[in-house]
């Protein structure tokens, strides 16, 4: 399918689905091709390649509302499937809040160049993706203390997306996207029957900036071998300096209360707090959609509502939530965009090494295990690994230990921001200093 | 477990013409592809033709204001060489493109073409261990809406401090067929259906909210009066217990698990491990233990798929193979791991009937079904009674477990103190720590009142979900570390 063909099958979903008696639709083809190679201990493990394609639906039928998606595109299948989800949404009851974005939202759109699509993406052989692979490897395996090694695992994977979505109100927008992974995943043999294992990865839109094997390789051996050893600790209030790749956990559960379902849902600790002190001085987050490479990035959101960039946090003042149109409508608030895009922070000075050596005594987190947050209470209890800071140095590995409070007084907690945005996640969280946090374990 | 009436089996589709001729899939294709498949070597190759019908509609805000309808339609082919993988899927059904996806699978060999299966036979008569009348796409939606809307208005009727009301309810038939390069063709309809209520309460300016959910390979019949009285109940009575919750303590305890949903401890802390994957590649805490004692004599584990309408029950696996009954834990000893058929070749035993897979758009992998502990001697009163200091935990929300390290946890949304051999104050909210090993040691004390948990668990792996169970009976922990926040 051509893109001309692909703007066209969108084109004609959303002329069915009105014949059928939609008054409004929002109709969004996709084509998704993904190539992957994992490679294990000197070989290949699994090779897959595969194209996913798919129409989906959002359907406004006499003030009701559903929202279809197939893979099955047989032309003789479109037409019966969509007047069925017409059929279907007929049976609900209607929603007054229920309706396509606000057509001037779709103005204005930017049209910076994000860099989506590495336009290289089909120069990548089999041959290379094979050596890239063997080359984690080579360099995990050739790490100090590698006689330590059990296994590992590498892998390549890139994929490369078009989108076309169109709506019966005016809205027209398409992208191609294109992504490149590595990853390495190294296990040791630890002295007590333990195995632990850690893993690295890297990545970016374009394959040029992918990054390094022989660097990726070598950080995933050392991330697991420093694990050798790993033991619990007391329970007690220590200084916590959270790692820049492992904080997009908690951040991720300071989102989630941003959104307008959750507010409207009565299910957010953040309701009724606009404009209040929710975090340190040091808290400042942006929201930025128009970062270019970015892997949040976008010109539109889902809902096609053009992207802007707006602050979430003001030196830990709230400053906006997350609003789509339907919850936007139920709590008469301007939507402002469904989701997060890049997250931008107001950064300090410090590297993580400097920001460790200040801290002194504490425990560095480097990663969580499973736990959980409660959006409605703000309540939060997470399972972490890391290391103990002592003397302004890492000290002796920790494991089967436990972070639990409450995000209100977290937040309030932050004392030092690095300048070390984590490049591989649209969360972009630098490192976090939190003083005197709970930590339970023996 | 079930309190819905056994249903015959709906008879399965046969080869000639199949559910999947409809889409154009005959012999004649299934012989191409795979001999496409098999072009350049290759030990083995199969195909997994799957189309999936799913709905879910969702209450909020006192009506069912909206719907989601997906299709799946596609086919996955898989070439393997020893330990390796070769995969590759599409969603077009022709001949060209069903052959294009096993040219690019093929690739993982390099040796000379095996012939495909001149002959397939198709597998008949297997058992169906799914409890349904009628199929989920032949309900129409105005037959499941009442159910939510009776749901919300009980549910707000049960206590004047409910707030919010969310109900989903979901139903899927995922019609398969699994056709491999030994001649055989598989076929199944696999039904699941899930309803899931959550509130959120207001009490003295606080806020609480919580869920109860279920899930079965049933049909509409499974939602039975007594089923839905004790839906509202629950969800009610979970969240406005929540009210009177403390902190929980912090540190090593003891920690007495109820019977049923506590079958995430199964799950977590020896279920994953035992996967064969991590096993043959030497990754887990549990290679090499086989034939070794792990565990107090009282302690057996078992994984099925047969529990007649289970959410984690198959007839089949995604590989075509049987699914019975695998012992993981005899008499305390480390017995059998989960296998699918590559890691049942590499150890040289049968398959488990474990190989599970999302969908077509993924290789299957060693994966738990039902995963439960079989009843023990002791009684549920003698072992909260036993506990001097400890909590003791009935309902959780997530897991998840460090393989080769062992750590493992799991997060407890309800519970008690226990003070002196007495359940006292509620608990909410606290994450629980440990090491697989270590934790199967020591669990002391086993109950006699198994219970499978009829929540509607997913389990992921490799970025792949698939429907789980899991159940246990009360048993204690005599150590773990429970994530408080205040010192013990």
């Amino acid at each position: 399918m051509s893109a001309v063909e692909f703007g066209a099958a969108a084109h004609e979903a959303v002329k069915i689905a009105r014949a059928q008696g939609a008054q409004g639709v929002a109709a969004r083809i996709a084509r998704v091709r993904e190539v992957s190679v994992q490679w294990r201990d000197g070989a290949i493990e699994q090779v897959t390649e595969s194209t996913t394609r798919g129409l989906g639906l959002s359907l406004y039928v006499d003030g009701r509302f559903a929202s279809v998606s197939t893979s099955d595109l047989r032309p003789e299948a479109a037409a019966p499937f969509i007047a069925d989800a017409v059929a279907m949404t007929r049976t609900l009851s209607e929603d007054p809040y229920r309706a396509l974005p606000d057509p001037a939202l779709y103005a204005n759109r930017p049209d910076l160049d994000l860099e989506f699509a590495d336009p290289e993406y089909g120069t990548l052989t089999a041959a290379r993706r094979r050596d890239l692979a063997r080359a984690i490897e080579d360099a995990a395996r050739s790490s100090p203390g590698a006689d330590r090694i059990l296994s590992v695992t590498t892998s390549v994977s890139d994929s490369r997306s078009e989108m076309f979505r169109v709506t019966s109100n005016g809205f027209e927008g398409s992208r191609i996207d294109t992504s490149f992974w590595l990853s390495g995943s190294v296990a040791v043999r630890d002295d007590d029957g333990r195995r632990p294992e850690d893993s690295d990865f890297c990545g970016s839109r374009f394959l040029r900036e992918a990054g390094d094997p022989n660097a990726l390789g070598a950080s995933s051996a050392r991330r697991a071998l420093s694990r050798l050893g790993a033991r619990k600790s007391d329970s007690k209030v220590m200084t916590l300096v959270l790692d820049n790749r492992a904080g997009g956990r908690l951040v991720s559960a300071l989102l989630s209360p941003l959104s307008a379902s959750s507010l409207q849902q009565r299910r957010s600790f953040l309701e009724g707090r606009m404009g209040e002190t929710i975090g340190s001085p040091l808290l400042g987050i942006v929201d930025d959609p128009l970062i270019p490479r970015g892997f949040g990035s976008r010109h539109f959101d889902g809902e096609g509502i053009s992207a802007r960039r707006f602050p979430l946090f003001e030196a830990g003042v709230l400053k906006n939530y997350y609003v789509d149109t339907y919850y936007g409508r139920k709590l008469s608030l301007p939507p402002t965009t469904g989701g997060a895009s890049n997250l931008t922070w107001v950064t300090g000075g410090g590297s993580q090494a400097a920001l460790i050596a200040a801290a002194r005594e504490g425990v560095f987190v480097t990663g969580f295990l499973g736990g959980n947050s409660n959006g409605t209470t703000g309540d939060y209890s997470l399972g972490i690994q890391g290391f103990m800071i002592r003397g302004g140095a890492i000290a002796e590995p920790v494991a089967e230990m436990n972070l639990s409070g409450n995000q209100l007084d977290l937040w309030k907690r932050l004392v030092a921001v690095g300048g070390d945005p984590y490049p591989y996640s649209a969360l972009g969280t630098p490192t976090l200093v939190f003083e005197d946090v709970f930590f339970a374990g023996i | 477990m079930n309190d819905s009436p056994l249903a015959p089996p709906i008879p399965g589709p046969s080869f000639g013409p199949t559910y999947f001729s409809t889409f154009g899939v005959d012999e004649r294709l299934i012989r191409e592809a795979l001999s496409w498949a098999l072009s350049q070597g290759g030990d083995y190759a199969d195909l997994f033709f799957q189309h999936r019908v799913s709905h879910n509609f969702v209450l909020e805000d006192g009506s069912v204001n909206r719907a989601f309808k997906g299709t799946e339609l596609g086919v996955g082919v898989r070439v393997v060489r020893g330990d390796q993988t070769g995969y590759a899927f599409t969603e077009d059904l022709s001949l060209a493109s069903v052959c294009e996806a096993a040219r690019t699978a093929a690739t993982i060999a390099d040796g000379t073409r095996r012939e495909a299966p001149g002959r397939f036979h198709v597998t008949r008569g297997l058992p169906s261990r799914y409890s349904v009348n009628r199929r989920w796409d032949d309900i129409a939606p105005q037959e499941k809406l009442p159910l939510l809307t009776g749901l919300n208005d009980r549910t707000f009727s049960m206590n004047p401090a409910i707030r919010k009301v969310n109900i989903t309810f979901g139903d899927d038939m995922s019609a398969i067929l699994i056709a491999d390069s030994l001649g055989r063709i598989v076929e199944d309809v696999q039904p699941m259906t899930l309803l899931y209520l959550s509130c959120v309460a207001e009490k003295n300016g606080a806020r609480e909210q919580n869920t109860y959910g279920v899930s079965a390979r049933q049909d509409m019949s499974f939602y039975s009066q007594d089923r839905l009285d004790l839906m509202v109940r629950e969800a009610v009575d979970r969240t406005m217990i929540l009210f009177d919750a403390v902190q929980a303590p912090a540190g090593e305890m003891p920690v007495v698990l109820g019977a049923g949903a506590s079958g995430i401890l199964l799950h977590e802390a020896i279920g994953h491990g035992m996967e064969a994957d991590f096993n043959r590649k030497g990754t887990s805490i549990y290679a090499d233990k086989i034939g070794k004692k792990i565990a107090n004599s009282f302690v057996n584990v078992v994984d099925e798929g047969t529990a007649e309408g289970a959410r984690g029950s198959i007839n089949i696996d995604d590989e075509g193979n049987e699914a019975g009954r695998t012992n993981l834990v005899e008499g305390g000893i480390l017995t059998t791991y989960l296998h699918d058929s590559i890691s049942a070749r590499h150890y040289g035993v049968k398959p488990t009937g474990n190989g599970r897979r999302e969908s077509y758009q993924y290789p299957p992998l060693p994966r738990m079904r039902s995963t439960y502990m079989l009843p023990g001697p002791h009684k549920k009163e003698e072992i909260i009674a036993s506990v001097k200091k400890g909590l003791y935990c009935t309902n959780f929300t997530n897991g998840q477990v460090q393989i080769g390290a062992g750590d493992f946890t799991f997060y407890v949304k309800n519970g008690y103190l226990i003070e002196d051999g007495k359940l006292t104050r509620p608990i909410k909210d606290v994450n629980i720590i440990g090491n697989g090993p270590k934790v199967l040691e020591q669990i002391d004390m086993v109950a006699d009142d198994l219970t499978i948990d009829q929540g509607g668990w997913t389990c992921g792996k490799d970025g792949q979900s698939v429907p789980v169970s899991q159940g246990i009976p009360t048993v204690r922990v005599a150590s773990i570390t429970v994530g408080g926040q205040a010192s013990s």
